[in-house]
């Protein structure tokens, strides 16, 4: 029986499909067999961050009007054959799909995957409610920004109140050489606020914006995001794995931006 | 001149700024009540102990927290009332 992760954050733009399509491909890349479903009725996203925005025959609200079969609708990625994406539909909105549809969905591929991993809509709405509705877990991804902090304080509130009580907190895009002058707050800060378990910390790494564009997940590389987004694969499958030292790319920063400041 | 402003600056970083401020804004926001209504509770209870005691209503501090359930299996709402009574209370209560 699969797991069913839903990747929240409340807020938009903090990186829930960036997070969703690094961790799926490397748990896949870890050997399970995975796939990854686009909530976002009407704004897909998933499909051009994975590369796979070429291939879309059928996508989610096909699938649940029983439009094709679920197979049909599943796009198989470029690099993994045990990784799958089943898009959403990019001209319909919300209300296509109802919180029963998508927990039989669920229900479905828990039978034929390891994991299931759903890219949640921000907002707090009916997407919202659709993509939690068959989660057994989730990851709620923030920044170290008030804005992004706040509304996962809420979302934080709304898993709970739904019943979904494993909660795992994921930092992103946190600048350490910020932290170090005290312009920006830490991991802990924003866990301390927040009280939920951290599950990673991702650095502030432009590697994510190149490989972004090329349209292939960064985790498993050698840049410290795709090493961080490797650690919060292998610790969703409950190996205790040691947190990064970030360090080395503030030195870096520090002393570019120090040629600048003379 | 940011150099020198910065020198000047109070020792709060802006980190622990947005920290602190965060921290009121969830604290209202997981409120059962508006910061409104939080007030005028506020008032109400210092209305009514104030009949009984004398209390320091500039240190008064009541808030609504998240508090670990004593079995560890969950979180609720509290409603935290930290209520200083001045010294003289005592001679305050006689004079009634």
């Amino acid at each position: 029986m699969g797991e069913v992760i839903v990747v929240t954050s409340g807020k938009g733009g903090v990186g829930k499909t960036t997070t969703t399509a690094n961790v799926g491909t490397g748990l896949a890349m870890l050997g399970k067999k995975v796939v990854l479903i686009d909530t976002d009725i009407g704004l897909r996203n998933l499909d051009v961050v994975m590369g796979l925005e070429n291939r879309i025959v059928y996508n989610l609200v096909d699938v649940v009007e029983n439009n094709c079969r679920i197979k049909q609708a599943l796009i198989k990625d470029k690099r993994y054959p045990n990784l799958y994406l089943l898009p959403s539909a990019q001209t319909k909105d919300k209300s296509a799909v109802s919180p029963e549809q998508m927990k039989k969905l669920a229900g479905e591929l828990r039978e034929e995957f390891d994991y299931i991993l759903l890219d949640c809509p921000a907002g707090i709405e009916q997407g919202f409610k659709n993509a939690i509705a068959g989660a057994d877990r989730a990851l709620v991804v923030t920044t170290p920004e008030v804005s992004a902090v706040r509304d996962a304080d809420r979302i934080i509130g709304l898993l709970e109140a739904n019943e979904i009580s494993r909660t795992h907190l994921i930092v992103n895009r946190l600048r350490t050489d910020m932290v170090k002058e005290g312009n920006m707050m830490s991991s802990d800060d924003v866990v301390e606020i927040l009280a939920i378990d951290l599950i990673g910390v991702v650095p502030d790494d432009e590697q994510i914006v190149i490989s972004t564009n090329n349209g292939e997940p960064l985790v498993g590389s050698e840049a410290k995001a795709g090493q961080a987004y490797m650690n919060i694969c292998k610790r969703v499958l409950g190996e205790e794995v040691p947190y990064l030292d970030l360090e080395e790319t503030t030195s870096f920063f520090k002393k570019f931006a120090a040629i600048f400041k003379k | 001149m940011s150099f020198l402003s910065n020198f000047f600056k109070s020792s709060e970083s802006s980190s622990d700024i947005a920290k602190n401020r965060l921290k009121v804004a969830i604290t209202s926001d997981r409120a059962v009540c508006s910061p409104e209504l939080m007030e005028q509770m506020k008032n109400d209870i210092i209305d009514v102990i104030s009949k009984y005691l004398d209390i320091d209503t500039d240190g008064l501090d009541i808030k609504v927290t998240k508090t670990e359930l004593d079995d560890s299996s969950g979180t609720v709402n509290a409603l935290l009332a930290n209520i200083p009574i001045k010294e003289d209370s005592r001679n305050f209560r006689r004079r009634i």
